[in-house]
């Protein structure tokens, strides 16, 4: 749905994309993450028409970015990082207004409009003046805005920045319940996004593309072993001895209070480290995988240790 | 079409939910409304003072005594107060990065403009046609011609939109709403400086530095002289401005 061809763009001297080429798949949601100044921005500005990009190709649902600006752009709802709000409008005719510059016919603007404001939940506030209502508030105004022409496709440029804890899960469910209908690119450099809504990642760094793919596609490839990470009211020595006996355990090491354990992808040890636990009375506190998670994986990936 | 105006409900709307338009037409109106009466007291005692001569009396012309200078003092208040009126065109846009949503709408650059334009001419057109008062208590008690006024008002409204050409240019240029103001005043001004250089300048010079001058082209007009230069002259002067416009935001989102 979304394809993007070494895709380069300049300011001047300075590569904020660098031969960029990914692809989303319709229906999907991908993440873009990178750390900041990454070229997220751009390469949002480049796909929904705000920014011509130097070099590359990049479509829309088979449309041409570049050759087929306004099929992509009637087809594409954009939340750009600063959300484009006009504080001295409403809620409600500031959506109006999006609707009729997205070209929805006069006939369906009504329903449009209050199809938006139901999915983002803004009935409470459609009367008042944008700068009047909260930053989660004008969050939801900036996705209903996206939403308004019913697009088949969905960039949200970090979508979840400045809100509280409660709005992002907010937003994030929001999201999520848009996923199938259509196709989402988001931008973040929050990783538990990225584990939490997307089905894959894009992780770029300094306009460098440093790996995609799935999720499972990648933390499978970076993951040789798998481990647990497990605390005890009993400490010492003499545990990370009990725990080495067992059959199929590569190492422990204590980190802190707590003991790492790792053994070779495949060899679920984990029953016989539960059973061991239990006998020898040694007070169990917390137990949670060590997957190689999408945090690993990522520092990995931007501090230069892993390419793809 | 549809979408030229979808932008200019939108600017239109935004010009009278803030306090811009209403100050700028009070102080506009204030001030016209001062000239005026200042022309007609003037007027008034001349009157009385050529009472006595026929010939005099006849002589007397409110079109040319009190008409034509307030049209010149109109379109120099126009001067300035149309910069504040286009400065926040697209400064304000930039500044809050509402222009982003305007460039990812499936609607041209041209359409975005033409849309702000218009807004701005319909504010133009609201404050011409309030002065209209003024006329209403002319006509009521004297009997002044129409052609002549008719011909200012165009005038007016023809400088006034050039101005505007000129100012929402300079919106484009900068995301600073008060630097966008003093360029657009500091161009008008000069513009209309460029009549007094005139007077010194000979030969050649002074053919085109008149050309060049808002004001002898409105000089016409407010005597009720209607030519097509003058009008051309305002015609490619606001094609002139909208077409800058237009190319500062492309080489912008091009660079």
């Amino acid at each position: 749905m979304i394809e993007v061809e070494n895709l380069t763009k300049k300011y001047g001297d300075l590569v904020a994309v660098k031969n960029l080429s990914f692809k989303v798949e319709k229906g999907k949601i991908w993440g873009l993450l990178g750390p900041n100044a990454a070229g997220k921005t751009t390469t949002m500005r480049i796909l929904t028409g705000y920014l011509p990009a130097t070099d590359g190709k990049a479509s829309v649902a088979d449309y041409d970015v570049f050759e087929k600006p306004n099929d992509v752009k009637k087809i594409t709802g954009y939340l750009p990082e600063n959300v484009p709000l006009y504080p001295e409008m409403t809620v409600h005719s500031y959506l109006n207004f999006v609707a009729e510059i997205k070209q929805i016919p006069a006939p369906q603007r009504k329903e449009a409009v209050e199809k938006s404001v139901e999915i983002s939940g803004l009935e409470t506030v459609r009367r008042r003046l944008i700068k009047n209502i909260s930053r989660g508030f004008k969050q939801r105004v900036g996705i209903a805005q996206a939403l308004i022409h019913n697009p088949q496709v969905l960039v949200l440029d970090e979508p979840t920045i400045g809100l509280d804890p409660a709005q992002i899960i907010e937003i994030r469910q929001l999201i999520k319940s848009l996923k199938g209908k259509r196709t989402i690119l988001l931008s973040t450099h929050i990783l538990a996004e990225v584990t939490q809504t997307c089905d894959g990642v894009v992780i770029i760094n300094e306009g460098n593309l440093m790996a995609s793919g799935s999720l499972e596609e990648l933390t499978a490839s970076f993951k040789e072993k798998e481990g647990i990470v497990i605390r005890l009211k009993k400490g010492g020595k003499s545990i990370i001895s009990l725990l080495q006996k067992i059959l199929g355990v590569d190492k422990v090491s204590a980190v802190g209070d707590e003991f790492k354990i790792e053994w070779t992808k495949g060899k679920d040890v984990r029953d016989d480290i539960t059973k061991l636990i239990v006998d020898k009375e040694l007070g169990l506190i917390e137990m949670r995988p060590l997957a190689m998670n999408i945090e690993d994986l990522y520092l990995k990936v931007i501090s230069g240790g892993v390419e793809q | 079409m549809k979408n030229i105006w979808a932008i200019c409900k939108k600017e239109i709307k935004t010009y009278f939910t803030s306090p811009i338009a209403y100050v700028v037409i009070t102080v506009f109106l204030v001030l016209i409304g001062f000239f005026f009466y200042s022309l007609i007291w003037w007027f008034n005692s001349q009157s009385l003072q050529m009472a006595q001569n026929q010939y005099y009396y006849q002589q007397l012309n409110i079109n040319q005594m009190v008409y034509s200078p307030l049209f010149h003092n109109m379109s120099i208040i126009l001067l300035l107060m149309i910069p504040l009126l286009t400065m926040r065109l697209f400064s304000e846009e930039k500044k809050r990065q509402t222009d982003e949503l305007l460039f990812t709408s499936p609607i041209s650059v041209n359409q975005i403009i033409l849309g702000k334009y218009f807004a701005s001419l319909f504010v133009l057109l609201v404050m011409l046609f309030l002065t209209g008062i003024l006329s209403i208590f002319v006509f009521s008690y004297g009997n002044p011609e129409l052609a002549p006024i008719l011909s200012g008002y165009l005038g007016l409204f023809l400088v006034g939109a050039a101005f505007l050409a000129v100012g929402i240019f300079f919106s484009s240029l900068t995301e600073n709403q008060i630097v966008s103001a003093i360029l657009t005043f500091g161009v008008l001004l000069l513009f209309w400086i460029l009549n007094w250089a005139s007077y010194s300048a000979g030969g050649m010079w002074k053919s085109v530095l008149n050309y060049l001058s808002f004001f002898q082209h409105f000089d016409d007009m407010t005597r009720g002289i209607l030519d097509t230069t003058d009008v051309v002259y305002y015609l490619s002067f606001i094609f002139l401005g909208l077409f800058l416009t237009y190319s500062v935001i492309q080489s912008r989102r091009w660079r």
